[in-house]
């Protein structure tokens, strides 16, 4: 279910590096809490994100929900697709509906963040 | 937070959570608020077909000869002008206008007074009626009695119809008949919270179960899908129905929330009369009103509206509308701004986002 190469955050994002740059989204678990999502909040290319701070927003029929950055960095790109198609968020929330790129700034911080094990059982302690 | 297991449960509890319901705390009750999605149940209820569990509202019966002078005295419609078999909706006030509670009145006999509740208010509203009792009248707390179910969407009536000889054609809107549903005594309502056609059944809790299986297999054919709050927020909120703690509480009258249809000045004497007959006089100060987001963001519960750039009132509940595709809401205003075409800002987290007024309903379903 979640991805052994990914890092997570108790606030359930992911956060995937290659080459120095993180892709970041929101978790299957937080997709299931949140419902039907209707709406995408994201910050925009050239931004910066700084661990632990929120840099946008998840909204569903029910509830709003800020998102958390598992990384600091500078935004790199943004997943445009979801501001027409923010459903994505509930079919596919760990491929094609990553939220932003980040170029990170200090890759250390990736060391406070969990593995996949740890937070599949965080998140299955939660419900 | 209350524990789950201090939460009450209606007989179907162990049928939400089989069908993998996402359960919540409303008011006290765990209810399941969605199984399949939201927008799924949503449009299955506009569309086709949708079942509810709303065993959590509360009943209460008034009896007596004097009934009808009761629930006169202590509801805002005119109770007597109820015929057999007719229900309306009402509202129990303080005598400061202030509402305890809206509900349904049903007349099952001239001595007899069938009242439909909310969840959360049936203890307030039972001890509330009670006081008032100087018609002595019996008045019984009947919650335990019941189960309820609403069959809610246009294949409403060809569901239900599968499971009792009663026609259900002839049963008009805001009229109900008591017979059977699959077997058993059901008080059969022609009444609904989500602006389609459709049933409200009340039906002896020990049946629930049962009867909830067989409306899901006459409804199969149409795709029937079962229902949580959620969507029954959504489809109310576009229907501009009225949800107690949001539209009205203790704090605000069935003026200010536009219900002023049942409130029934020249009845006679009753419970926050005089408090809104000088609210009539004086002019409310503030009203609810619809309101479009102009964009993609959403108002919603609680959130500040902005009127010329100060603070003017607050968001009562706001959503995105499956069936419009758009965000809708409403809202209190000062009240010669709460009309429609009005430009306001919604403080969306610290940001003014433009919303313009609208009447309501948002949405009408074609007859």
């Amino acid at each position: 279910m979640y991805p052994a190469n990914f890092r997570y955050t108790k606030e359930h994002e992911w956060v995937a590096v290659e080459s120095g740059v993180g892709t970041i989204g929101i978790t299957d678990h937080a997709q299931q809490e949140l419902g039907d999502v209707v709406y995408v909040e994201l910050p925009k290319p050239g931004d910066r994100v700084e661990q632990g701070k929120t840099f946008g927003s998840v909204e569903s029929v029910k509830a709003v929900s800020d998102i958390f950055a598992p990384i600091s960095g500078e935004v790199v790109e943004i997943n445009e697709s979801l501001k027409d198609a923010p459903e994505k968020v509930n079919q596919d929330p760990h491929g094609g509906a990553w939220l932003i790129k980040v170029r990170l700034s200090d890759p250390a911080q990736l060391e406070k963040l969990l593995s996949a094990t740890d937070y599949e059982a965080y998140a299955g302690a939660e419900k | 937070m209350t524990s789950a297991a201090a939460l009450r449960t209606t007989p179907l509890n162990s049928v939400h959570r089989a069908l993998g319901a996402k359960m919540v705390d409303f008011g006290g009750w765990d209810m399941p608020v969605q199984y399949s999605g939201i927008i799924e149940e949503h449009n299955a209820v506009r569309r086709s077909v949708g079942l509810f569990d709303v065993s959590h509202m509360g009943e209460i019966e008034i009896r007596g000869p004097e009934a009808g002078a009761f629930t006169d005295f202590v509801t805002t419609n005119h109770a007597r002008k109820l015929k057999l078999g007719q229900a309306h909706y009402s509202a129990l006030l303080y005598d400061h206008g202030g509402a305890v509670d809206d509900i349904l009145v049903h007349k099952v006999a001239e001595d007899h007074f069938f009242l439909c509740v909310n969840a959360s208010n049936q203890d307030k509203d039972y001890g509330h009626i009670r006081a008032h009792n100087r018609f002595d009248c019996q008045v019984d707390f009947a919650s335990e009695r019941y189960a309820q179910l609403a069959i809610q969407g246009p294949k409403a009536l060809a569901t239900l119809q599968k499971l009792t000889a009663v026609d259900l054609a002839p049963i008009r809107y805001y009229w109900f008949t008591d017979d059977e549903v699959a077997g058993s005594p059901a008080r059969i309502a022609r009444t609904g919270y989500t602006g389609e056609d459709g049933f409200e059944i009340y039906i002896p809790p020990g049946e629930a179960e049962r009867i909830w299986k067989q409306v899901m297999e006459a409804g199969a054919e149409f795709g029937i899908k079962p229902a949580g709050l959620g969507a029954r927020n959504t489809l109310r909120l576009e229907a501009g129905m009225a949800l107690y703690g949001h539209e009205l509480d203790a704090s605000i009258s069935p003026l200010e929330a536009g219900l002023d249809w049942i409130v029934k000045f020249d009845k006679g004497d009753f419970v926050g009369r005089d408090a809104l007959l000088q609210q009539r006089e004086s002019g409310l100060k503030r009203k609810l009103v619809g309101f479009n987001m102009s964009g993609r963001s959403i108002g919603r519960d609680g959130y500040e509206v902005w009127l010329d750039g100060s603070a003017a009132g607050w968001v009562t509940s706001g959503s995105p509308s499956p069936t419009l595709n758009r965000n809708i809401g409403m809202c209190y205003l000062p009240a010669p701004r709460a009309v429609p075409n009005q430009t306001i800002q919604v403080m969306i987290r610290n940001q003014p986002v433009d919303a313009v007024t609208a009447p309501t309903p948002f949405y009408k379903r074609a007859k």
